[in-house]
């Protein structure tokens, strides 16, 4: 079983190399995407010294990082999984001896992987010669980073299936799909990071998923805070992938139970 | 010109077509709104609470930013209603879909459009309208009766803007015949036209006004509006950069499907 999914995985990584014109289109998308903020942030900060308890130069590289970590979590299975709900081959899915949503999510890793080694790796480098960049100092501080940014794909990639399983029940649901998009980009402290927003939204967001997302491994990678607190914030994480696994599975059995193919 | 009246009457077709396709699955219909709702305030969220740690981003105020923000989603709302072929590559392409389109009797790109027409965006008009208008009262802005009119001009141009550089992209499908992944360039791009383009630097402020001129889709026709008269001329060459940018994309389209093959079966 675990050399179907090592295939599934290695399978998808090369599918990602075939498509060449993709790769280019993304690399030019994350460099858009930093250097919009970038400059805007620079705009923001004007004169000041300080916002929010970050400088300038920690500023940009919290963008930096946390595009780079979005590289590597980042995934469309939710897309995936309504496409195949819609065509009806998720009913053949169903009758095959795996699990779909692992093979979904092993195709994901797949595509992460892709992502962190072609987009986020270079990226990361080319932006370190322009900005000054600091990476950080220990082997312990990478090894928590990478631990983090782990599990931070496996709860985005919980929160897709979610949104992907819901097709299931609603039909069509892109327009949610793209709501998500933006919302986990906003509360995952992606474009903002949390400690800017004001202290009763910082209170909400606190019950929600999303800053396990994308905050916390970029806050572990700037190295500002201590280990034990890294430890802590990976706990966090593990939590909140046993509380989405919940529903996933709950809307994995009443899915099965009630499938409409629509056409195909 | 009869052409053109035929294409229209087509669309009035299609449009009746879709809101009763749409209608047999209302809780999505439903859904769709509420999502689109939230993606358009979301990006106010981002404004509203970077303006609360500074007064001001470059020479631009709080109220200012959240205008061209408003103004940003009308002709935005135009370019997706029109043109929701995001999934051209995957659905024309890759599938195939493209042979039975060059059958039909109509230009292949408005059939192209036709059958991705979205007209449910039209409520992005009304939610830029009321952020717009929130802004405006807060800003204390007086219009004249024919701002109106440059209003609809603007937005149009804005739209067509978009269209022609997204028609240039999307018909880059036609050269490469395999997966592009191109659309969510543009989805990403667009985001620079949201904010002044004197925040920038030189560079990408030249890329916004002459390359992929999307500051003409945002900040320089909100500029008139906001009586910013250093950027006068640029809201007023609009038009002319939505002409000769549509223009374009239509040119290469044109050519893109000389060069078609067929991909799928």
């Amino acid at each position: 079983m675990r050399k179907l999914y090592m295939e599934l995985i290695r399978m998808r990584f090369l599918t990602m190399l075939a498509y060449r014109v993709n790769y280019y289109s993304g690399i030019i998308i994350y460099a858009i995407n930093i250097g919009a903020y970038y400059f805007l942030w620079g705009a923001i900060y004007g004169g000041q010294q300080q916002l929010g308890g970050l400088t300038v130069e920690q500023m940009t590289s919290y963008v930096a990082i946390a595009w780079m970590s979005r590289a590597f979590y980042f995934n469309n299975i939710d897309t995936e999984i309504a496409q195949d709900v819609r065509e009806g081959k998720v009913a053949i899915e169903m009758i095959r001896p795996y699990n779909y949503l692992s093979v979904k999510t092993a195709q994901a890793f797949g595509e992460g992987i892709f992502r962190f080694l072609f987009f986020a790796g270079p990226g990361i480098f080319l932006i370190s010669l322009i900005i000054p960049f600091s990476f950080p100092a220990t082997a312990t501080g990478w090894g928590l980073y990478l631990i983090s940014l782990m599990c931070a794909f496996l709860i985005n990639t919980q929160i897709n299936l979610v949104t992907g399983l819901l097709t299931f029940f609603l039909f069509r649901n892109d327009g949610m799909m793209r709501a998500k998009r933006v919302v986990v980009d906003l509360l995952s402290g992606l474009v903002l990071p949390i400690s800017f927003f004001p202290g009763w939204a910082q209170t909400v967001m606190g019950y929600l998923p999303f800053q396990a997302v994308n905050y916390y491994p970029s806050l572990i990678f700037t190295g500002a805070i201590t280990t034990e607190r890294s430890w802590e914030l990976i706990g966090f994480q593990v939590i909140w992938m046993f509380v989405i696994l919940v529903p996933i599975l709950v809307m994995w059995r009443l899915a099965r139970n009630k499938l409409v193919v629509q056409g195909g | 010109m009869q052409n053109m009246r035929h294409i229209f009457s087509i669309f009035a077709d299609y449009l009746s077509q879709y809101f009763k396709t749409r209608l047999a699955y209302r809780t999505d219909f439903i859904g769709d709104f509420v999502s689109n709702l939230v993606s358009e305030l979301i990006n106010l969220v981002f404004i509203i609470v970077v303006f609360t740690h500074v007064p001001l981003m470059g020479d631009w105020t709080r109220d200012e930013i959240i205008f061209i923000y408003g103004f940003f989603l009308v002709p935005y709302a135009l370019f997706s209603m029109f043109f929701g072929f995001w999934d051209f590559n995957e659905r024309y392409i890759i599938r195939g879909e493209m042979d039975r389109i060059l059958t039909r009797p109509i230009h292949n790109l408005a059939q192209v459009c036709l059958e991705s027409i979205a007209p449910d965006r039209i409520f992005g008009v009304i939610t830029g309208i009321i952020i717009m208008g929130y802004a405006a009262i807060q800003l204390d802005l007086s219009f004249y009766w024919y701002d109106v009119f440059i209003f609809i001009g603007l937005s149009i141009s804005g739209a067509l803007i978009y269209g022609g550089v997204y028609t240039a992209i999307a018909a880059v499908s036609f050269f490469s015949d395999s997966r592009t992944g191109i659309a969510p360039m543009i989805y990403n791009i667009q985001q620079y036209g949201r904010y002044p383009v004197d925040v920038y630097n030189k560079a990408i402020r030249f890329v916004l006004t002459y390359v992929l001129p999307f500051a003409f889709v945002g900040v320089y026709p909100a500029a008139y509006f906001l009586r910013k008269e250093v950027w006068y001329t640029y809201a007023a060459m609009t038009p002319v950069v939505a002409v000769i940018f549509f223009g374009i994309g239509l040119l290469v389209w044109n050519w893109g499907v000389t060069k078609y093959r067929g991909a799928g079966s």
